[in-house]
């Protein structure tokens, strides 16, 4: 029994100790520097209670930061799911006729989730120039005006998140395939005898219900991945022109690691891990109960 | 007599492989078929072909004497059931059964939530399909489990949510893949009642594709045997099993594989014996101490009510015969003579024709 006991602790301890350490214990420290208003390499910290949340919510430059973050993920979440399962409906489609351009097809749309994402947003960079970049000749070659991708404070934000779903789109079709290659095809067999003609009836009879597990966990992993929107900002706009495309966790990184205020930093940490843990909850309370059939 | 659905001289090809060759197959009005055969012979393709799931290659689909060979499998209006039921996990059990209701009689919009409580030609239609559902459900003894997901019922009531799905809308027709090979021993007897039950108090048309033969000769008024894509022979079950047309049919029907002694050998059970080889059931064989066949005893096995003795006659042919009752069995390495009555003789020729045998 003893024995028994210690082979359980032995066997748990390690990686017990090790998420404790390096998870739980920051987050705990986190949650207490965001009630002070400590500076990295500070000698002391004062108990200031709510004032770096007032500041976060109260400021011009941490509501703006809270806003772009929401209009990104707006834009994001719908796009990159919507597209994410219409790419994979079309290419399970094709995989029967055409195996082998479904396959080299499926590559190119993941290429963007296994490719590095700084490089890529350099290529990005170059793409988006506005005298060199191609997307400038392209447009207007098609008549249209060449635009400031990257340096139009009205326009930043919507290219960053066009960049965000052309990234997540790969990774919510291969989930969406793996759904589609699991629902039995008896239940198409099923729904046509029973009366769905067309397509888009057995698309709603059998398809899209038998994809409401995918589709919940594809939802909650485009979400947070949006709301963590950071690489892309940090290497192409640095936030700017003007704090135009500067987001939650953007903000954090330069609060905390240029300006060194850590207690700040923290607050806004703080409040977007509540975000985010609410959201997910959310998500999973509202869904689980219409998506789980056993 | 009003043809109701046929299949005439339909194949199916898959690639290299001819899966349906030439089948003709008619299932008339109020008539229960079975269509026997082992498993990968093509009897669930030709299903498929007749419900509209598959189109032929060559040969054409009937519905009433008018060809539906183009038609969907909805436009057909024939019901099927299937081996693993195919119920739709996220619905209950009534929504399941009302779902060929819902598409058959409301538009898109008319089936979003909520249309009934707007327009009242939706809610008057929605009003009919519960009367219909519910009643479907009373007959199968649903009534209680109609708000249940169908992963909380156990696979006998699945199967009943099934059928209901299936009688719900007054197919042409009903075609069930294998309804009882998921069932345990005790419930396949109740299952097979109950589907009997159904049909004769449905009256419509039934198709039973089956590999199991006891289901197959209990419950049909006609059985057609498939082997390889052919149907060899379609009879009643009696005359299936008494007279079965080939060599084939006559191995493949019965609980033990019937005997067949090849010509030659064969003349010492009959003088036909000559000429055709000669297939006697195991049921068929039996002791006697002056009988014309003599045997060794390689084995016995004891299975109750029977006891199956393997033998080997004296050119070296296998033999089965099933004994029953409580005469003393003979042992391992014994010599015993068997007989079996002319009647229960049957000829096959070189092609495997069935010939009679005089008696």
């Amino acid at each position: 029994m003893i024995r028994r006991a210690m082979t359980d602790i032995v066997l748990v301890g390690p990686a017990a100790l090790a998420v404790v350490l390096f998870i739980f214990l920051p987050v705990a420290v986190v949650f207490i520097l965001a009630f002070t208003d400590y500076q990295v390499g500070a000698s002391r910290a004062d108990w200031i209670g709510f004032e770096n949340f007032a500041a976060l919510f109260g400021s011009r430059l941490g509501r703006n930061a809270l806003i772009n973050t929401l209009v990104y993920a707006a834009i994001v979440i719908p796009a990159s799911v919507g597209f994410g399962l219409l790419v994979a409906l079309g290419l399970h489609g094709l995989t029967p006729r055409m195996p082998r351009l479904s396959a080299v097809l499926r590559t190119i749309y993941f290429l963007p989730v296994a490719a590095t994402l700084v490089a890529m947003a350099v290529s990005w960079q170059m793409l988006l120039h506005p005298s060199l970049g191609l997307m400038n000749s392209w447009i207007s070659a098609l008549g249209l005006s060449p635009q400031q991708w990257l340096s139009d404070r009205g326009l930043v934000l919507y290219t960053l998140a066009a960049i965000g779903v052309w990234q997540s789109i790969g990774y919510n079709m291969v989930l969406f395939l793996a759904g589609l290659a699991a629902i039995p095809a008896t239940l198409y067999d099923a729904a046509a005898v029973d009366g769905a003609e067309n397509g888009w009836t057995r698309f709603w009879t059998v398809t899209w219900p038998m994809l409401g597990p995918t589709t919940l966990f594809v939802l909650i992993v485009t979400a947070a991945n949006a709301f963590r929107v950071f690489e892309t900002v940090a290497t192409m706009t640095q936030g700017g022109p003007a704090f135009a495309s500067d987001t939650i966790v953007y903000s954090l990184y330069r609060e905390g690691f240029v300006y060194f205020k850590a207690g700040y930093a923290s607050a806004i940490t703080v409040v977007f891990f509540l975000a985010l843990l609410l959201l997910t909850a959310l998500q999973v309370a509202l869904i689980e109960r219409r998506v789980h059939y056993r | 007599m009003t043809l109701e659905l046929a299949l005439d001289s339909v194949s199916k090809r898959f690639g290299d492989t001819l899966a349906v060759d030439a089948v003709s197959l008619a299932l008339r009005a109020g008539e229960f078929v079975a269509l026997l055969g082992a498993s990968g012979c093509g009897k669930s393709t030709t299903l498929r072909l007749m419900a509209g799931l598959e189109a032929p290659s060559t040969g054409r689909v009937l519905l009433n004497g008018r060809d539906v060979t183009g038609d969907s499998a909805a436009a057909r209006n024939i019901a099927l059931m299937f081996q693993s039921y195919a119920l739709y996990p996220h619905l209950s059990v009534y929504q399941n059964i009302a779902v060929p209701l819902r598409l058959r009689r409301l538009s898109a919009v008319g089936r979003l939530p909520g249309a009934g409580l707007v327009n009242s030609g939706v809610r008057l239609k929605l009003a009919e399909i519960d009367t219909q559902v519910r009643r479907v459900a009373d007959i199968l003894r649903l009534g209680l489990f109609l708000s249940r997901k169908p992963g909380q019922l156990s696979g006998g009531q699945q199967q009943r949510v099934a059928l209901a799905r299936a009688l719900v809308r007054e197919p042409s027709a009903f075609l069930l893949d294998e309804p009882l090979s998921n069932l345990d021993t005790q419930l396949r007897a109740d299952t097979r009642d109950e589907i009997k039950a159904l049909h004769r108090r449905t009256g419509y048309p039934f198709l039973l594709v089956t590999h199991d033969q006891s289901d197959a000769l209990s419950m049909a008024d006609r059985v057609a045997v498939m082997i390889d894509g052919r149907i060899v022979q379609q009879d009643t079950p009696e005359a299936i099993f008494r007279a079965p047309e080939t060599r084939e049919v006559a191995e493949f029907i019965g609980h033990h594989r019937m005997n067949v002694l090849p010509r030659g050998p064969a003349e010492v059970l009959h003088p036909a014996g000559s000429l055709l080889d000669l297939g006697v059931r195991p049921e068929d064989l039996c002791l006697a101490p002056d009988g014309p066949l003599e045997a060794i005893v390689v084995s016995r096995s004891f299975q109750g009510e029977e006891t199956i003795l393997r033998l080997r006659d004296r050119v070296g042919n296998d033999l089965r015969a099933v004994l029953r009752g409580a005469a003393p069995l003979p042992a391992d390495g014994e010599t015993v003579r068997l007989a079996a009555t002319p009647g229960a003789l049957h000829g096959f020729d070189a092609a495997g024709r069935r010939q009679e045998v005089g008696s």
